[in-house]
């Protein structure tokens, strides 16, 4: 919402601060979002008083003007016919530079010369009107800066006014709130030329009614309960006079004509949108207001034809629809140069009608956004006067009839009750009864006690308020939040446990940036379709159509980028949701680990002589074989193509490792990655055993193991034939030659007794007996 | 060494050379070895060898000072020659410049480590940690939370739809009701989580991003409670002096609601390009919990109390590591990522 200070000023009856407003409407839920000086670059232009008019002599539509400009006299021709004598206009003198950047010089005009030039407002940009020059009524003596005599100079505040606050959509309803916090009543000002006559009080009628020959009636009382019309004759339509032009253009409205000028300037000061419809387009004297039926169309005046459903609330004519109620009026039925007649619509529409209503059409007009958050019913008829008024004052129009006023159902004021140890209960700080009602009445809520309670009615502007702790909100905010201390005291501990797949997951952080991964962080959303992969219903593009349904395809994406950054070393883990399509209404919710890693293994250092390492398949593994210890399932890791698998007690898979395919660049090295399902499940404290305290010995052994002997399968038979001797294993060494079948893998074996020095004797023993068993359930020998 | 000298005096002048050993270079060190612990002429050697002609008391002591002496001095001479071997090695053949030998180092993710630290400093404050679905109904993400969607309020939440009625989260919010209908208070809970906006990527949105939901009830919860609890918040997680401002807001699921606001930590309040120059920054949206809110979940709004806060994870990194656009925060990039590590 847009307010201007000037404006704001004007209700108040004081000069307000730009920056002491922004200060209080912050603290009263509104905060200034943004702040812009108006200030129109006419510093040149002053105040001329023309002190003679004669016929220039040469030219029948020119004027010879004597203008004292404060210095003195100076000769002007001018062509604008309402130039008067012992008027005051906007004069430019020579070397003034108008706004669109023309610079005036001394300019023979037909035999005479001119000095310098009295101003239209167009010529000023103040306005469209060029019919004549700009009469300025001021007291400002002639040489006063223009700028002095008109307040043309504003700020214009933007609001951000939050959606249940509909009041402070126009200029009454934030100069209430700041009327409250300055302690000083709301005004509206006098409207210019404003005649003395007001049609009276409208005509209260239950169904239908007449106005001006219009037979008004209301057959869709959900979507419009209250409807009010006033019947102007003899307007004449053209731009409005410069103030309400600069109203208008001061909150960044464009003025279009003095009738619809007006209805805007209502729409802004009183929150009350309105609507003028061409009396003589008004086709069969009559408004009807009711649902549109199916497969009804019209062409609102922007142009577009809309397909109307039922929903929609249409103000009709005899003949059909002529408007979208409380959204956009039609094109047939729009006031224009030739109109002389208008019937002026005020009317209450149903918030959420109107909200459905603009959803389906696509449409979001200034009097939709006023309607769809609550307009105040009970503020038409002041607002439908004060119309009538300002149309009359800026298109002149006949004194009217009485309007018309159809409200079938009128609205009880609401009330609520309030309890003042509530108030203290809940804010838990005492608040006096006094306080309560002093801030209350000061935002228009009358306040009146019953029994223990207070009964307070709540104004027809805040549609918001509806219960007790509505209340307690608005005493909380006008009192000032910051009036409550912060003090801390004693509370009871959560009964809610904590859930335990957090720690988990911080364990694993912990892991993997330990090894040298850093933690990413992909999108969940993502363009890869699976089988298994839900699908958005209304993504914003291809590339978010699908719920990720893996991390890997994520973390691959991200070494790409980070190759295409020409970065070779890439060492990413993350820790987050997949998500399934599983038969329920829901997608199916994992959280998971993966990793990918490429590129060198260790920083490069200069005792490595040049030679680096990069990162293979068996780091992966141990990356992999540490994730499922710490975080993953209890299960066993086996051999997959290409890779690994681990797999639950239930023989079902739950992650992976190896080589993954990537778009890669030739200098790139080898990616390799891992995904597992993070489980939460009751890993046992580790329990202490006694550090040994005897000697070891070792015996370095090389077997030769056949195609098909796998090393898993070696150390099984040597826990078993080692017995209890048998402390550790450990290959090695691997090798591979022309001269052998198979291969030559080299095992360090690790014996002790607990409870003695092992001589070697017993050492030796014991890898004869491992060797015997090798060489007779597995065939292998020694090299 | 004169050989005229009584034992004691001998005895004397070798204790002298063990302390002339720990500081010698190697040419006296030698000569040591030759002259006391000589085989054949050492002095040691020979006060041993002179014991037999001594009175048995004498003999006793003599000896065991003797070998007391030799063990000191052998020792002396090695720790010594092991010193001069280092000082030989050290100095000429290495350059101390030269870099050490590196590991790779992880970081966490800077928008988790601010996770971690919110939920943590809430830890202290009597909060436990849940977590809750991404993938919600209608009825959690709005409904209960007395949003409704006929009401402009709901616009707010421009929402990716899985299905009719089920959609991605747009809040955590929805976890205040699903905690509220499984626990009867007091309720202390943070619930750290992705949410999701429909949202086109600029530098301050993304349409995925982390949001922290705080929720506290039980009975007599005040609003002086709420704000004494966000005001130790942004004192443990900025630093003591931050001030803290709460301003009146709107959300439909608490009442009083207000806009919390932390000093400026770039200028300390003074107004800089950060905070648009108004020294403060916006950091979260709380309140005191709907009575709307407890009656859908419940809760007896009559007895219990509470207060909600909501803040998002990315804007207090950013914030915090001076990062000037969200999409940096998704880019997963390596020289990103490492400068965060610890």
């Amino acid at each position: 919402m847009i307010v201007s200070l000037n404006w704001l000023s004007a209700l108040l009856g004081r000069d307000l601060a730009a920056a002491d407003v922004a200060d209080r409407l912050a603290m009263l839920g509104a905060p200034v979002e943004a702040e812009e000086e108006l200030r129109p670059s006419l510093d040149d232009i002053v105040i001329g008083l023309v002190e003679q008019v004669e016929r220039h002599p040469n030219a029948d539509r020119l004027t010879l003007c004597h203008v004292n400009d404060g210095h003195g006299m100076v000769e002007v021709v001018c062509g604008a016919p309402n130039v008067k004598k012992g008027a005051k206009y906007p004069y430019a003198a020579e070397g003034t530079v108008l706004p669109g950047g023309l610079k005036l010089e001394a300019r023979e005009i037909r035999g005479i010369v001119s000095h310098g030039m009295l101003c239209s407002a167009r010529e000023l940009e103040l306005g469209t009107e060029h019919e004549g020059i700009m009469e300025v009524r001021t007291d400002a003596a002639p040489g006063t800066r223009f700028l002095d005599a008109l307040p043309l100079e504003d700020t214009r505040l933007e609001l951000e006014v939050t959606p249940n606050r509909p009041d402070l959509l126009s200029h009454k309803g934030v100069a209430r709130e700041l009327a409250a916090s300055y302690g000083v009543p709301v005004k509206l000002p006098p409207i210019p030329d404003a005649p003395g006559d007001d049609g009276g009080a409208p005509k209260q009628v239950k169904k239908k009614g007449t106005v001006g020959g219009v037979q008004v009636s209301i057959e869709d009382l959900e979507g419009c309960p209250r409807y009010m019309a006033a019947v102007i004759r003899g307007v004449q339509i053209g731009p409005s006079p410069t103030w309400l032009e600069a109203r208008l253009r001061s909150i960044g409205a464009r003025p279009i004509n003095n009738v619809v000028d007006a209805t805007n300037y209502i729409l802004y000061e009183l929150n009350q949108p309105l609507h003028a419809f061409d009396l003589a387009n008004v086709r069969g004297n009559a408004i009807i207001v009711r649902r549109a039926t199916p497969g009804e169309q019209m062409t609102t005046l922007d142009g577009e034809r809309r397909d109307l459903t039922p929903e929609m609330t249409m103000i009709c004519d005899g003949e059909g629809p002529t408007a979208i109620g409380g959204v956009m009026g039609g094109a047939d039925s729009e006031v224009s140069a030739t109109t002389t007649d208008v019937l002026l619509e005020c009317a209450y529409f149903d918030p959420p009608r109107i909200r459905k209503t603009r959803q389906a059409l696509k449409m979001n007009t200034e009097a939709s956004y006023r309607f769809e958050r609550g307009t105040d019913p009970d503020a038409m008829p002041d607002a439908l006067r004060r119309a009538v008024q300002l149309i009359r004052a800026v298109a002149g129009g006949d004194e009217p009839e009485p309007a018309i006023d159809v409200y079938p159902k009128p609205v009880k004021t609401r009330a609520v009750f309030l309890r003042q140890e509530r108030v203290t209960h809940l804010l838990g700080t005492p608040v006096e009864r006094e306080e309560i009602e002093r801030i209350l009445v000061g935002l228009g809520f009358p306040v009146a006690p019953k029994a223990k309670r207070l009964h307070v009615q709540i104004p027809g502007w805040r549609p918001d308020v509806t219960r007790e702790i509505d209340l307690i909100e608005e005493i909380a905010r006008c009192r000032g939040y910051d009036t409550f201390p912060t003090e801390l005291r004693p509370f009871r501990t959560s009964v809610v446990p904590d859930d335990p797949i957090e720690p988990l997951k911080a364990t694993i952080r912990r892991v993997m940036t330990g090894m040298g991964l850093n933690e990413a962080r992909s999108l969940s959303l993502t363009s890869a379709g699976s089988e298994q992969a839900w699908r958005v219903l209304n993504p914003l593009s291809a590339e978010d159509a699908y719920l990720r349904a893996d991390l890997l395809s994520g973390l691959v994406r991200s070494a790409e980028r980070n190759w295409a950054a020409r970065e070779r070393d890439v060492r990413l883990f993350e820790v987050g949701r997949v998500f399934h399509a599983t038969g329920e209404s829901r997608p199916h919710e994992t959280q998971r680990l993966a990793g990918v890693i490429s590129g060198e293994r260790t920083p490069l250092h200069w005792t490595a002589q040049g030679k680096s390492a990069d990162y293979d398949l068996w780091d992966a593994k141990a990356m992999f074989e540490e994730a499922v210890r710490v975080a993953g399932p209890e299960g066993d890791i086996v051999e997959v193509d290409g890779g690994w698998q681990v797999l639950d007690r239930d023989g079902a898979r739950r992650g992976w490792v190896g080589a993954l395919a990537a778009d890669r660049p030739p200098w790139a090295a080898q990616l390799l990655g891992f995904e597992v399902d993070l489980v939460v499940w009751e890993r046992p404290h580790v329990q202490y055993r006694t550090s040994p305290t005897t000697p070891p010995v070792e015996r370095d052994v090389a077997l030769v193991l056949p195609e098909g002997v796998t090393a898993a399968a070696i150390e099984d038979v040597m826990r078993e034939a080692g017995g209890a001797l048998l402390a550790g294993t450990a290959i090695f060494d691997e090798y591979r030659g022309a001269e052998m079948a198979g291969r030559s893998v080299a095992w360090r074996l690790v014996f002790r007794a607990p409870d003695r020095t092992l001589r070697d004797r017993e050492a030796d023993e014991a890898l004869d007996a491992v060797l015997a068993a090798l060489k007779e359930r597995l065939g292998v020998e020694r090299r | 060494m004169p050989q005229s000298s009584t034992p004691q005096e001998q005895l004397d002048a070798v204790a002298q050379a063990v302390d002339r050993a720990s500081a010698a270079d190697a040419a006296t060190l030698a000569e040591l070895k030759t002259e006391i612990l000589g085989r054949k002429a050492g002095a040691l050697t020979l006060i041993l060898r002179s014991l037999a002609g001594l009175p048995s008391e004498e003999r006793r002591a003599i000896g065991a000072r003797a070998n007391q002496l030799k063990q000191q001095l052998e020792e002396a001479i090695a720790a010594r020659e092991r010193a001069l071997e280092d000082e030989a090695r050290a100095p000429k053949q290495l350059d101390w410049t030269m870099p050490g030998r590196a590991v790779w180092h992880g970081a966490v993710h800077p928008v988790t480590a601010v996770v971690d630290e919110i939920c943590e400093v809430f830890r202290a404050l009597g909060f436990t940690r849940v977590t809750g679905p991404e993938a919600e109904t209608e009825d959690y993400n709005f409904t209960k939370l007395n949003i409704g969607l006929d009401h402009p309020a709901a616009d707010e939440h421009d929402t990716f739809y899985l299905a009719p009625g089920t959609l991605l989260r747009t809040h955590t919010s929805p976890m205040q009701a699903r905690v509220m209908e499984q626990y009867e208070p007091p309720i202390r809970i943070v619930v750290p989580g992705r949410v999701y906006r429909r949202d086109a990527f600029d530098p301050s949105h993304s349409p995925v991003f982390e949001q922290i939901e705080g929720l506290a009830v039980d009975e007599g919860v005040s609003f002086v409670d709420f704000k004494a609890a966000i005001d130790t918040f942004v004192k443990l997680f900025f630093s003591r002096d931050t001030a803290v401002r709460f301003r009146p807001s709107f959300f439909p699921f608490t009442e009083p609601s207000a806009e919390v606001d932390a000093q400026c930590q770039m200028c300390k309040g003074r107004g800089c390009s950060t905070c648009k120059q108004t020294g403060w920054l916006e950091i979260m949206g709380a309140g005191m919990v709907h009575p709307a809110v407890f009656e859908n979940c419940g809760i007896d709004a009559e007895r219990y109390t509470g207060y909600a806060f909501g803040m998002g994870a990315e804007r207090i990194a950013m914030l915090r590591h001076g990062i000037p656009d969200i999409r940096l925060l998704w880019e997963n990039d390596m020289r990103f990522l490492s400068q965060f590590a610890e």
